[in-house]
């Protein structure tokens, strides 16, 4: 028989606010455990939260980026359970209402473009971080991250594939990033993904058992642990047996899922409207605002990119994929790079530096208007493009422009036809074999000769000029 | 006696006395008599004489600087439910015996920053559980008018210090009752105000929809004063108001002259003790007589309250008290798992009255029973609200007795929790509608005092000092009327 897959997944993102969400302190990653703390969010007797309203505004332009339905009355829920990284054995969150409903995602698969459709999207706080010891004797919490704003993302159960989990995960995160509500970085847990998956026999109408799938840190992981679930729910399928609805890990050494719990806890959480904190209301003007600050998002640039600038999809994929990717293609254009070579030189050189030195595209060493100013020496021939390259290399390690790097290397490219004539007539007299060859019909030959002449000089010579030099001479010995 | 908070402040401003002396006053009063009523769980006397000498030597420079502060050297307690920067707060629990917190309440910054002197905490019913202060985990404590009689509560303490003549002024906090009952019991002046007009950061929560903190006093005027103080906008929590601070004592001699006092039908049911009755409706001819216009009404819902009350406080109470878990401060039992540090920590931390609320709390907020309970009594809140904007119609203020018993001997309703709560009857309405409302003694029965209640419209805290006061002035009795009182 054959399955279908559905999936659905449940995205926590944190928020980038300057402070927590009902309390002021600093909502930043990284510093000492327990240093970003205060009565309010570690849970003290008689404290009260404050809502930070930057963190509705941003959940609010994620929403509209994900084209939700706005609730625009919004109110905040207890969840209660106990855990010790939860200080006041509820987390404030919101049940009945979330801030946004209904909205998609636009992904392309094969070519073709489909809607994955968004549950809802909610507002909450982020729990502290427990490290357990490997002996089990103790855990330590780390109340840093209590209190961080962070929007729950549920996504319809849409999903056909580990592959199209994949692909709206890229999606959905490359949004938030162009929005600027979150760094998403799934390595440092500031992007967070659970799924749910489950077969059913094809043209079945009804959902199979699920398994909820925890703990994979990278895309890559949530598709290696969808793949693995594929495999292992067929083979329980096929067997004629049945898929146990329960809570599974992503093994990362071994590639596999591992059964969390073999009997599934029943939670009841025991929501209700926190009386702490009043009704939220976002009026129209809010709503206006917060929609002006979402800029062009990455599938509209795309679109424009292959239209406007006729790159392939493939380029336009790659430049758009991060918005700060793009932001520096576009940089470059407003410098006067032509598109194509703008193009070709952040998705070469400029990305390969950067994933070699594993450095982000905001991190670059060589700004815009500098890479700008290189190509602007390639482009009037004051140099060759392997020379450029070779000053490009130079810029990134030194932070120094190509002006300077050009003038202390004395690389200025020899495009005089006589100084060059009377080097190439030395390369032919020294390279007679090579010669023979060219004469004999060996067209391969004339490359011996152009690297023997670049190699004379030092790799300053104008190739094209060398180019059209050699064939003239050469052309002439044939007569 | 102790003097007025009016009367220290005239001395003070005179220069006929020093703060220091008023201090110390009430730290005798407290050594002589709270041996026998047990109003103080924690007594700041060393903080309180250095504050106190403080103010003897600034005092002249402060009037100067930025003008007499409204509670210039004037000696307070306050509940042990608000919190206190470096001072132990325990809510009178097991669970908080040693907690002491690292930040202060909002009324605290405001009774310090108006010049007063904190001298204690008081005693009360565990996390504010009660109506006797008998559920409190350290000690039991007396009504100063009868030894072996509860001063009521959650508030005993405070209550019970104020009548004790212990402090001019107390604060406590009123969930369902909590100031008003005892304020009765104990015969002083008890106010609730509107839900919002004090800020509630740093008081331990009990059930965060109803609770609000409010004072004790000696009269309506002292209560007036207390609260132009404690009341308005902090930006720490958000249900507070942002309405402008009012001068609550302002118009307080403006009378009552075509004011009309709504009599509730029930007042004088008969579940309300024979005596009470009667006191409450000489009160009623004493307002009838000084020009208010009397009229019977009804709050067609009343009946539900206790049991609204019930769930929806017990339901907050379960989620609020959920952070008492021996991880971060408190009690904890150490045990070989997280689950039995849990239970073992709370088990032992928390008292029967405690439990039995939590156990309703999340029963009623359970998948399940949700709408049968929580849902359905957050409904006939919402019925009890309209009850009272209908009853504003036709009336500015409601009058009734604030408890349908005067004070109980300590341990005669323990046992009984239904009975317990059914106390609250006529107290309970107003937090669940959110509205202020004051207790004033209006008589005794066999000595043991007893409180007339007046509840007014959000925010007209004034038209309902105004009827008190007026009340107070032409009741023919300086205070109480209780007999053998402690601390005279």
């Amino acid at each position: 028989m054959n399955y279908e897959t559905v999936i659905g997944l449940e995205v926590h993102v944190e928020l980038k606010t300057k402070t927590k969400i009902f309390c002021g302190c600093r909502n930043a990653s990284g510093a000492e455990p327990n240093t970003h703390v205060c009565p309010v969010c570690l849970g003290h007797p008689g404290t009260l939260p404050v809502l930070n309203e930057e963190a509705v505004d941003l959940a609010l332009r994620a929403a509209l980026a994900l084209h939700c339905h706005i609730n625009q009355d919004n109110k905040f829920d207890r969840k209660n359970y106990f855990y010790p990284d939860l200080p006041k054995g509820y987390q404030i969150s919101q049940y009945d209402r979330p801030i946004g409903e209904h909205g998609y995602v636009t992904i392309e698969v094969g070519g073709v473009e489909k809607r994955i459709g968004i549950t809802r999207l909610h507002l909450e706080e982020d729990a502290g971080k427990s490290t357990h010891s490997i002996d089990g004797t103790h855990t330590l919490v780390d109340y840093n991250r209590t209190g961080v704003p962070l929007v729950e993302i549920v996504s319809e159960p849409d999903i056909r594939s580990p592959e199209e989990a994949r692909l709206y995960l890229e999606a959905l995160r490359s949004i938030l990033l162009y929005c600027r509500v979150s760094d998403c970085k799934m390595e440092e847990g500031s992007l967070r993904c659970d799924a749910n998956i489950s077969l059913r026999p094809l043209g079945s109408e009804t959902f199979g058992n699920k398994a909820e799938l925890k703990n994979m840190n990278s895309f890559r992981n949530v598709e290696r642990g969808l793949e693995h679930e594929v495999v292992r729910q067929t083979a329980v399928l096929s067997s004629g047996g049945t898929v146990v609805q329960e809570t599974r890990r992503f093994d990362e050494a071994t590639q596999t899922t591992l059964s969390m719990r073999s009997k599934e806890e029943a939670h009841d959480y025991r929501y209700f409207a926190d009386p702490d904190l009043v009704r939220v209301h976002i009026d129209d003007v809010w709503m206006e605002s917060a929609r002006a600050q979402i800029p062009e998002l990455p599938q509209a640039k795309m679109a424009r990119y292959r239209r406007d600038y006729e790159l392939s999809a493939y380029d336009a994929g790659v430049l758009t994929a991060e918005v700060e990717v793009a932001r520096y293609f576009e940089e470059l254009i407003a410098g006067g790079v032509p598109a194509k070579t703008a193009s070709n030189w952040v998705m070469g050189d400029l990305l390969a530096y950067l994933n070699s030195t594993h450095r982000t595209m905001d991190q670059s060493p060589v700004s815009p208007a500098q890479l700008a100013a290189l190509i602007g020496e390639i482009e009037s021939n004051r140099i060759s493009l392997k020379q450029g390259r070779e000053v490009f290399r130079l810029m990134a390690e030194s932070g120094k422009s190509a002006a300077a790097i050009i003038e202390e290397r004395g690389m200025v490219q020899l495009s005089d036809e006589s100084a060059l004539g009377s080097i190439l007539d030395e390369v032919l007299a020294n390279n007679p074999k090579s010669v023979e060859d060219y004469l004999g019909g060996k067209e391969k030959a004339l490359a011996a000769l152009v690297g023997q002449t670049m190699k004379a000089t030092k790799g300053q010579a104008n190739p094209g000029i060398v180019n059209k030099l050699l064939l003239e001479k050469l052309a002439g010995k044939k007569g | 006696m102790m003097e007025t908070v009016k009367q220290i402040q005239e001395s003070l401003a005179k220069r006929e006395t020093k703060p220091s002396e008023w201090v110390a006053k009430a730290l005798q009063q407290i050594d002589a008599h709270d041996g026998q009523i047990g109003a103080f769980l924690t007594v700041d006397r060393e903080q309180a004489l250095a504050a106190a000498k403080r103010l003897d030597e600034t005092e002249t420079e402060q009037v100067e600087r930025s003008g007499p502060q409204p509670l210039f050297g004037i000696p307070y307690a306050l509940k042990d439910n608000i919190c206190t920067e470096g001072l132990r707060t325990t809510a009178a629990s097991r669970i908080l015996e040693n907690y002491i917190p690292p930040y202060s309440a909002t009324v605290l910054h405001r009774l310090e920053g108006a010049g007063g002197v904190l001298v204690g905490k008081t005693n009360m019913d565990e996390f504010a559980m009660g109506s006797s202060t008998e559920t409190s985990a350290f000690q039991v404590t007396h009504n100063p008018h009868r030894v072996g009689h509860v001063p009521g509560g959650s508030s005993g303490g405070s209550a019970a210090a104020v009548a004790a003549n212990m402090v001019p002024f107390a604060l406590g906090s009123d969930t369902g009752g909590s100031i008003r009952q005892p304020a009765a019991f104990c015969g002083v002046v008890g106010v609730k105000p509107t839900y919002g007009r004090v800020s509630r950061y740093g008081l331990i929560a009990f059930a965060s929809s109803l609770d609000q903190i409010g004072p004790f006093t000696q009269t309506v005027e002292d209560a007036a004063i207390v609260l132009n103080a404690i009341c308005g906008f902090d930006p720490l929590d958000s249900t507070s108001t942002q309405r402008k601070a009012e001068r609550f004592d302002e118009d307080l001699a403006a009378g009552v002259r075509g004011l009309r006092v709504g009599v509730l039908r029930h007042a004088v049911d008969g579940g309300v003790d024979a005596g009470v009755a009667a006191a409450f409706q000489k009160a009623m001819e004493v307002l009838k007589d000084a020009g208010a216009e009397l009229v019977e009404m009804d709050l067609p819902h009343l009946d539900y309250a206790v049991a609204t009350y019930y769930l929806l406080a017990p339901a907050e109470a379960s989620s609020n008290l959920a952070r008492y878990d021996g991880v971060r401060y408190g009690r904890r039992v150490e045990a070989a798992t997280l689950l039995d540090m849990y239970e073992k920590s709370r088990s032992e931390g928390f008292g029967r009255e405690v439990k039995r609320r939590i156990m309703i709390g999340t029963y009623a907020l359970s998948s399940g029973y949700y709408d049968a309970y929580y849902l359905r009594a957050q409904k006939m809140r919402t019925l009890i609200r309209q009850d009272f904007t209908e009853a504003f119609a036709t009336c500015d203020v409601i009058a009734s007795p604030t408890v349908p018993t005067p004070a109980f001997a300590i341990g005669e309703k323990v046992d009984n929790p239904l009975q317990m709560y059914l106390n609250d009857i006529f107290t309970i309405p107003a937090n669940l509608a959110g509205l202020p409302s004051i207790s004033v003694p209006c008589g005794a029965v066999d000595g043991l005092p007893v409180g007339l209640q007046l509840v007014g419209q959000a925010f007209a805290e004034k038209t309902l000092l105004r009827v008190a006061y007026a009340y107070e002035q032409m009741r023919g009795f300086e205070r109480s009327l209780g007999s053998e009182e402690v601390g005279q």
